[in-house]
């Protein structure tokens, strides 16, 4: 059983981004809670914000080019307010980072010993022996056949799947409560891509860590996920425990999104197709419910003015009130019948 | 059936030593053979480094081909493939992954559109323009958009460029590199949905390489995976989703996430099975050196990679 305990509150978070002397938000008033032991997906598509808010929480944005507003609660610690060093004594320890490359995210010219022990130098006090000896365990434990000989090894000699779990070595190195995972697996072939993603699952049942994965992919998150949130525009629209969102989603965008996905259609039939494009940054409107302009078909009375979200049954929130009122453009003879399921 | 790839090997020499010698070869392509039927879409799956994506360079002519033949509408065209003046450069046009990187920074998108035609088909100025509309209004832009450079495209709008190129000299066989793996989910759809449409209104074969196994049994009606430079199974989607022969293809199954969290806890112990016969399984399913068996029919059009000893067990 899951425990309740939380580990990282976001509550409010603006993070924008400075274009001709204006900030714009990426991340648009974003609240969310990581409990202990939970695996939180985050789900969108691309420039939805998703892999702002997993670098907004570690630090990683330049500050002279970022604006932070809001908090990023870790132990009574607000993440948002911290500086570069004491970021550092985060970073590693208490929240580590698996990157979507594992190639660019490894130093070409270190042996992979070196880059494992890297944190270890820098958040323990163990001895070299010890290090080392951690380092063997470490790349045991993420599934490596033969950690002595890898050890010796630079990136380029190991495969696409390796190099993930020598990244996933590093993040788990030092223990840390919080594992942000961004797009952990989408370099990878489905079969790497399983026993990665199963790997995930593993070390969290050990270490009781909790992971916010970020992805676009649904299929992911319907195998590993515990909580999912999907963003568009910058703002959550829906949020719920993975079995009720993928049986029953509620949100326009997120019913949309389950109906272009080509695995669940009916063979030879039409795939789902949402009108429209994703705004940009800087027209995207700040105001009404953002997916508006992409179900034009439904009266704008449907929408909210300002749209909240609610929860409509325990742990599920939705944004917005169009929900209620929408169906799909392509069911015919529906467009007077309001949907009130 | 129009055209037939026959026993096609694309090896790469390894040169090393004092001479710089060929010490040995990569076998990326190691002898598969297909047969295209007009109106029909070929799914070529793979992992990483098998060999589909030479495949496909190779059938166009990007690749040479080390041997092997390539028999199209009735001629052996396997050497003429590079002849610029071809009917067969003209018939087979190629949908790439990254479209960006495929079109010109520097050409407006009548340009880009335009340089098949001068190509292959002798129009008029006029002729040639009111062609470019024509294409633009087939992949649903908007007419202004020939002016516009490459750039100014989002994602799905430069991958319908580029199928709007591809499919400028009314070609049979369209070559499609991962045309959606790049695109969001939405936009992927969209563009899938357009391949179908111009696929049933022009009759066009499409060969469509992808990792994705969901894309290509939306897709195609045939589908081929390959492993290492060979077929490991090929046959009807049915035959190859319903009933998996091959020890290989049942653990690509096998490691695909499904949409629903129901029952992934089943799935999970299913996929370590299935991991361990296929590493148990592993010496009776390739040959000593690793290679693929040759491929034994089960039915009239699903094959299957089986050794000539245990043929029976099958």
């Amino acid at each position: 059983m899951k425990t309740t305990d939380e580990l990282l509150r976001i509550k409010n978070l603006h993070t924008g981004f400075r274009i001709k002397d204006t900030y714009f938000d990426a991340v648009d008033n974003v609240s969310l809670t990581l409990r202990k032991n939970e695996i939180l997906a985050i789900v969108g598509e691309s420039g939805c914000g998703k892999s702002t808010l997993a670098t907004s929480v570690i630090g990683l944005l330049d500050r002279n080019k970022t604006r932070i507003q809001g908090e990023i609660l870790y132990k009574n610690k607000n993440l948002a307010l911290m500086n570069e060093e004491e970021l550092n004594e985060v970073r590693g320890l208490d929240i580590s980072m698996i990157f979507q490359d594992p190639l660019s995210a490894l130093n070409p010219l270190m042996r992979i010993g070196e880059q494992i022990e890297e944190s270890l130098i820098y958040h323990t006090d163990l001895t070299k022996e010890q290090r080392t000896e951690r380092v063997l365990e470490l790349l045991g434990q993420v599934g490596i056949n033969n950690p002595e000989r890898v050890a010796r090894q630079f990136p380029h000699e190991l495969s696409g799947g390796m190099r993930q779990r020598v990244i996933i070595a590093i993040a788990i190195s030092c223990k840390p409560q919080i594992i942000i995972a961004d797009e952990p697996t989408t370099a990878l072939d489905v079969t790497i891509q399983a026993q990665i993603l199963d790997l995930l699952i593993d070390l969290q049942n050990e270490t009781g860590a909790g992971i916010i994965l970020i992805t676009h992919d649904l299929g992911v998150v319907a195998e590993i996920a515990d909580r999912v949130a999907v963003m568009y525009a910058g703002e959550i629209i829906e949020e719920a425990p993975v079995e009720e969102l993928f049986n029953n989603p509620k949100h326009p965008y997120t019913r949309s999104l389950f109906n272009s996905i080509p695995q669940m259609s009916q063979e030879n039939s039409r795939l789902n197709v949402i009108e429209g494009i994703v705004p940009s940054l800087i027209n995207l409107p700040r105001e009404g419910c953002r997916f508006s302009s992409r179900i034009s078909w439904i009266p704008e009375e449907a929408h909210e003015e300002t749209p909240t979200l609610h929860e409509i049954s325990p742990g599920h929130f939705v944004r917005c009130t169009c929900w209620k009122h929408f169906h799909f453009k392509s069911d015919i003879g529906g467009s007077h019948h309001v949907h009130a399921d | 059936m129009f055209m037939q790839i026959n026993n096609l090997k694309v090896h790469y020499p390894i040169r090393g030593g004092f001479f710089n010698r060929v010490v040995d070869h990569v076998y990326a392509v190691d002898g598969i053979t297909m047969e295209f039927e007009k109106g029909k879409a070929y799914g070529l799956v793979g992992e990483s480094g098998c060999g589909k994506s030479t495949t496909g360079k190779s059938i166009i002519g990007l690749e040479k081909i080390s041997s092997g033949n390539i028999i199209y509408e009735g001629e052996d065209v396997t050497n003429k493939r590079r002849d610029r003046k071809s009917a067969y450069n003209r018939d087979i046009q190629m949908i790439f992954q990254d479209s960006h990187s495929a079109m010109n920074p520097r050409k407006r998108v009548q340009d880009i559109l335009a340089e098949p035609i001068r190509n292959f088909l002798s129009l008029s100025p006029q002729e040639e323009r009111k062609r470019i509309n024509e294409l633009l209004a087939i992949v649903g832009m908007p007419e202004d958009s020939k002016l516009k450079y490459p750039h100014e495209f989002s994602g799905g709008q430069k991958q319908r460029l580029g199928i709007a190129r591809a499919i400028a000299t009314n070609p049979k066989l369209i070559i499609a590199d991962e045309p959606v793996s790049a695109l969001d989910l939405s936009v992927q759809a969209q563009v899938l949905n357009f391949m179908k449409d111009i696929q049933n209104e022009y009759g066009l074969t499409y060969l469509f390489i992808s990792h994705d196994l969901g894309v290509v049994k939306h897709m195609c009606e045939h589908i081929s995976i390959m492993y290492k430079g060979r077929f490991v199974e090929t046959g009807e989607t049915k035959d190859i989703f319903e009933n998996p022969q091959h020890i290989y293809t049942k653990r690509l199954l096998s490691a695909i996430p499904e949409v629903s969290p129901t029952g992934r806890e089943d799935r999970k112990r299913e996929r370590v099975n299935v991991e361990t016969h296929y590493q148990k399984e592993h010496s009776k399913s390739f040959d000593d050196n690793g290679r693929v068996f040759d491929l034994v029919p089960i039915k009239e059009s699903h094959f299957v990679a089986a050794s000539p000893t245990v043929k029976e067990v099958i």
